[in-house]
């Protein structure tokens, strides 16, 4: 019986420590956060800059096979450095950690297919954004839906769980009837037999998807709230904001990104969207425009 | 070869890249492997101790290993440090000390669990004969306890060589994550990519921590 509660009092004080260390870490977080970025002077006094992009999420930021980091994102970020004449670190961040490394001060910039979102945005800096991400839909060639009303009685739509375009659909238009996925191969293949007469995702998802095979057309294109995607930086650190944001607004002027665009994205997306994802100087107003 | 998708592995310096990348999570997994049986064999010791106060802090650093899982040792150790104290620990060096961190506990639970399966009437009859205890752990005590504790011990080194692949979230670029990044980038050429990088690294794992199990069995059979 003693040695049952020896070692019930030894968990519990291993507990309170461990609950403690974390307790402590995420106390201090906020307020320590602002002596730990670096501004633009010094980071190009340093001739170095850490720029957070991914590593594995072709077409926006892979690496290729002779190990170089390519993609939108990255090609952006190559801009960023010889605008600064500095050189680039390159750090392969994943989407569960790109607040954590600009919190703690470990990159300067993120520039990770980073969609702004208003719980983000009080958690780190975002600049304007340069890309436009919404949903969009795919349908079969000899029935192409290019608005939700032709969607019958009685006809599912394809998502999968829990992506935006679930929410969306089930927020803004419950009386449409959906087909529940968990993978992306198995909403694929309902798809590709069939079931349902579209398949709502992301919109570079359904353009890809409609591009890599033949018989699909995306009626709809642009759904919803448009979103976009704009680079993060530590919160507070506003020298690099504006010096960001000023480098956005004058690439603007040369249409660097739908140069980008062309170079990275055109393969996998076509020529078709460019002007619909694509957000040149900061403006927002592409999306609509195109269609 | 094309429909496993091994192909990929031939494009560019890629096979190079998942060399250097598994090169990576040995560097980190054999130092921290280092540090975890040196003073894992001092802690386990320690715990066989009498000593109140060093059993209750052994004990409750081994709880504290025991309950956190290692991705979030390692984010405290990489992002915390910087939080708390504005360290910037290196992602590696974050790696080997999370890694030693577990190992240490682990391996000196082992070790504490060997020295005391052995029985007392051991250390009874080296006294009896005459021994001091230094002797007596050295020639009678520690054969045995090493006995003991080697296939345990290759477990452990060979799980911790293969939770390695967590360093990915603090930014290390390790031969699971070099196995990613070359599946991504051929997504649209290799759509099958996958099964052959994914077989290669099971492959690459393999060849590491077959030697290693086969050690011990060679190291078992001689001491039987």
């Amino acid at each position: 019986m003693k040695n049952i509660l020896k070692k019930i009092a030894a968990t519990g004080l291993a507990a309170v420590t461990a609950i403690g260390i974390i307790g402590a870490g995420t106390a201090l977080a906020s307020e320590d956060a602002d002596t730990l970025y670096r501004s633009v002077d010094e980071i190009i006094e340093s001739g170095t800059i850490n720029i957070g992009v991914f590593s594995d999420k072709s077409p926006f930021g892979y690496v290729d096979e002779y190990g170089e980091y390519q993609g939108y994102d990255v090609y952006f970020a190559q801009r960023i450095g010889e605008d600064l004449g500095v050189e680039i670190n390159y750090v392969s961040t994943e989407a569960a950690n790109r607040i954590e490394y600009l919190q703690t001060g470990k990159v300067d910039i993120i520039l990770a297919n980073f969609t702004v979102t208003p719980e983000r945005a009080e958690e780190v800096d975002f600049a304007l954004p340069y890309m436009n991400v919404a949903l969009g839909v795919v349908s079969h060639d000899d029935n192409v839906i290019t608005d939700l009303s032709q969607v019958e009685e009685g006809q599912q739509i394809i998502v999968i769980s829990g992506t935006t375009a679930e929410t969306y659909l089930v927020k803004n238009n419950p009386e449409i009837q959906l087909q529940k996925f968990d993978t992306y191969a198995a909403a694929k293949s309902a798809f590709e037999n069939g079931t349902g007469v579209a398949w709502a995702n992301d919109n570079t998802e359904v353009i890809a998807f409609a591009i890599e095979n033949e018989g699909y057309t995306v009626g709809i294109d642009s759904l919803g709230s448009a979103d976009t995607i704009a680079p993060a930086v530590t919160k507070g650190n506003d020298s690099l904001l504006s010096w960001l944001n000023d480098e956005i607004v004058s690439l603007g002027e040369e249409n660097f990104f739908h140069a980008d665009y062309e170079a990275t994205l055109a393969d996998t997306y076509g020529l078709d969207y460019e002007d619909t994802l694509v957000v040149e100087g900061g403006v927002i107003a592409a999306a609509e425009e195109a269609e | 070869m094309t429909s496993l998708g091994l192909d990929v592995l031939f494009k560019g310096i890629n096979m190079q890249r998942l060399l250097a990348g598994l090169w990576v999570s040995l560097r980190i997994s054999l130092i921290a492997i280092a540090i975890s049986i040196f003073l894992g064999l001092v802690v386990g010791w320690l715990m066989t101790r009498k000593n109140i106060v060093i059993k209750a802090i052994t004990r409750v650093y081994l709880e504290i290993v025991r309950i956190m899982p290692q991705m979030v040792l390692l984010f405290i150790v990489f992002f915390g440090t910087t939080r708390l104290f504005g360290w910037n620990i290196d992602a590696e060096v974050s790696s080997v000390i999370v890694f030693s961190f577990w190992g240490v506990a682990e391996m000196s639970d082992l070790v504490r669990s060997s020295l005391i399966s052995i029985p007392k009437h051991q250390y009874e009859s080296a006294y009896a004969l005459g021994m001091s205890e230094v002797q007596t752990y050295l020639s009678v005590i520690i054969p045995q306890t090493f006995r003991r504790l080697v296939p345990l011990a290759i477990n452990l080194i060979t799980r911790m060589i293969k939770t390695t692949s967590l360093v990915m979230m603090i930014g290390v670029v390790e031969v699971l994550k070099v196995g990613q990044q070359i599946i991504e980038a051929n997504r649209k050429s290799s759509p099958n990519a996958a099964f052959g990088v994914y077989l290669t690294v099971f492959i690459l794992y393999f060849i590491v921590c077959w030697p290693i199990s086969m050690f011990s069995k060679k190291l078992e059979k001689k001491w039987s």
